[in-house]
């Protein structure tokens, strides 16, 4: 019976792993809806917590690529915060001097503001850790500090609000999601592009005399991802905005509605900017050299410089990457506070090297993946959340955290000693 | 056979870890299909000359020649750019990824996007490995899973497989049993006859004398002398690594 079940996941092509953290993940789930008296499990409350992962997740995407090299970044946290006022900064007080309050070009120049900032900086630390071989837990640990320093500096500790209309609409709430329209829209795509990409990589794999899945396997996985595709898409969509905000809303956009007007929610903005981030690393993982590079430096550092790799140079851009992607985080963050304050992001680098070794990324280097990170990330979110909902105090709420981490940790070196991995 | 330049010479080469000279001032040539052995102790320095022209390792001074032009070598990138591939002793895989990630790491297959290409690179990795290793079928797991043999074979076809013109072997048959070794000396023989010229670091000086034309030898990061191989025993060469004596009569 285990083997059969065994074989059956084998054939699906989904690792045991990726069946662990779905299963820890709907198990959570069951039990804050039993524990919430069906509260947990809604449109409003799944809503919620996917606006709360991106953040977080968005930056795991990142933390992948750095723990996989060998690497750690403990700055996360603060870069955010820097970021985060940085970018405050220039959308509330540097652009509205030059441009005039709420010109439609704000929230577009301070994006690549922040997102250049981020690069740069994360440029800066991956070239002392790569060419001057401090090592990046040093590094990292001493910009922690000098970021959320820094973070002071900008507006000598104001928060900084309010925050550009557009801008904001990045963070999601009731406005700043795709609306019912083009959730069905995005959903019905991706669920095409879904299927294109299986089909078209089965062909490719049976002209290059590659075995392939059997037909039933792949219709079965072909059929699971079209359905949590539409799922969520109708999920989001079941989320009804509340009646009086909506008629705000359709004033607001000189919609001619009638009395009894409702609309939904659909799929929140920062939401689709995590599905982005999510589907270009794992491209970037899986169908670059410099991908490949990243996994073949985690596996084996000597034999990826004998090969020609240049591990220092890969080093700086994998740490780039991750102050583009925090920039991206800090946007999401800021703009669903609606105001920039000194503590934003602090412990999100906890959160985020968390999220990404729960989501099986081995410290020890060479293993990880993005859609691990990803759900990683929605359990730690669903875990909080959770336990806010019950009621449960913060103090326990933080020692809960602590110990699933290390049981999760635990559990993935028992699993990689019985796969031989 | 010594009318046309060598395909590479190294000359003058030195190289000190902390004041100790690990290769101090040797000088060794290779011409075109030609073996050439580098035979001596743990610690003699073979693998640290090598790795010189392999560019895994920064000469303190020295010259390299490549086909009689002076060839500057300053990371593995550069090496293969000059056509050298080398097997190295700890075959320098990275475990995590499968066969074909592995023979094409630096120098992946791309498509027209420029996209890893995976599916050719398996493809052309099956193509090889049948002609290398025809049992080889683990292509989808990390090279981590595979034998010693396997694992071998992977590195073997990796420096193969991109037209090596030179060819550093680094005890290449050290983790293989006896058919396995079989199988490398067949390779190194056709790969001669294809005018592949090849430096073969051994301990063995039974395999130094079946399979080289000429051996290297070096004791305490000195060269002790180059001799052809038909022109000594088993003993001279035992005489040459241990004492660091030249046979008598003949021209090193």
């Amino acid at each position: 019976m285990q083997n059969s079940a065994k074989r059956f996941f084998a054939n699906l092509g989904i690792d045991l792993r990726l069946m662990g953290m779905i299963g820890a993940l709907v198990l959570i789930w069951i039990m804050f809806h039993i524990t919430t008296d069906g509260r947990f499990l809604t449109p409003r409350n799944l809503f919620n917590l996917s606006v709360q992962t991106a953040s977080v997740a968005v930056m795991a995407t990142g933390m992948v690529f750095i723990i996989v090299t060998r690497h750690i970044d403990l700055s996360v946290g603060s870069l955010l915060g820097l970021l985060g006022m940085v970018m405050g900064a220039v959308q509330a007080k540097i652009l509205p001097e030059y441009l005039g309050l709420g010109h439609w070009s704000i929230w577009i120049i301070t994006v690549f503001v922040g997102i250049g900032l981020g690069v740069l900086i994360g440029a800066f630390q991956g070239w002392v850790i790569g060419y001057l071989t401090v090592p990046a837990f040093i590094v990292t640990l001493g910009g922690f500090l000098v970021y959320r320093g820094a973070a002071w500096w900008v507006t000598s500790g104001q928060t900084v609000a309010p925050l550009d209309p557009t801008y904001k609409l990045l963070g999601g709430g009731a406005e700043g999601t795709l609306g019912e329209t083009l959730s069905w829209a995005l959903g019905v795509l991706a669920a095409i592009a879904a299927v294109a990409v299986m089909v078209l990589s089965r062909r490719t794999k049976e002209r290059h005399g590659i075995r392939v899945k059997p037909g039933w396997a792949e219709g079965t996985l072909i059929g699971l991802v079209v359905a949590l595709i539409v799922g969520f898409t109708w999920l989001m969509n079941s989320y009804k905005v509340p009646d009086r905000a909506a008629a705000r809303i359709a004033e607001a956009r000189g919609w001619d509605v009638p009395e009894d007007f409702t609309m939904n929610h659909g799929i929140a903005i920062p939401v689709v900017i995590l599905l982005a981030v999510a589907i270009v690393m794992t491209i970037i993982s899986r169908r670059t050299r410099f991908g490949r590079y990243v996994y073949a430096t985690g596996g084996n550092p000597e034999a990826a410089e004998l090969s020609g790799i240049n591990t220092r140079l890969l080093t700086v851009k994998i740490f780039a990457l991750m102050g583009g992607l925090t920039a991206i985080a800090s946007v999401i963050a800021s703009a669903r506070l609606g105001a920039v304050g000194n503590d934003l992001g602090t412990l999100d680098e906890l959160r985020v090297i968390a999220a990404a070794v729960i989501g099986g990324t081995a410290l020890s280097g060479g293993f990880g993946t993005i859609y691990g990170a990803v759900i990683g990330a929605l359990i730690m979110q669903s875990l909080q959340s959770g336990m806010a909902m019950v009621g449960i105090d913060a103090p326990l709420q933080s020692i809960v955290v602590g110990m699933v981490l290390v049981l999760a940790v635990y559990i993935d070196i028992v699993y990689r000693r019985r796969t031989g991995s | 056979m010594n009318t046309q330049p060598p395909l590479v010479e190294l000359r003058d080469m030195h190289i000190a870890f902390g004041g100790i000279k690990a290769v101090d001032h040797v000088s060794v040539d290779l011409y075109p299909g030609e073996v050439v052995g580098l035979l001596g102790h743990n610690g003699a320095g073979k693998s640290t000359l090598i790795k010189m022209l392999s560019g895994a390792y920064r000469a303190d001074g020295g010259e390299i020649f490549v086909n009689g032009e002076k060839a500057e070598i300053h990371n593995p990138r550069d090496a293969r750019r000059y056509n050298i591939e080398t097997i190295y002793q700890t075959l320098a895989l990275a475990d995590n990824l499968d066969a074909a990630s592995n023979l094409f790491l630096g120098r992946e297959l791309v498509t027209p996007v420029g996209f890893v290409d995976d599916d050719a690179m398996e493809a052309e990795c099956r193509k090889i490995m049948g002609r290398l290793n025809p049992n080889f079928q683990k292509f989808n797991d990390p090279v981590s899973a595979l034998s010693g043999g396997q694992r071998q074979s992977v590195a073997i076809a990796r420096a193969v497989y991109f037209n090596a013109r030179i060819l550093i072997m680094d005890e290449p048959t050290a983790a293989l049993g006896p058919h396995e070794t079989q199988m490398v000396a067949e390779l190194i023989q056709q790969l001669k006859s294809e005018g592949i010229g090849i430096f073969l670091i051994s301990h063995d000086i039974h395999d130094v004398m079946q399979l080289c034309d000429r051996a290297s030898v070096m004791k305490n990061g000195k060269l002790v002398g180059t001799v052809d191989v038909s022109d000594v025993t088993d003993d001279d060469l035992l005489g040459m690594i241990i004492l660091g004596k030249k046979p008598e009569g003949v021209a090193c």
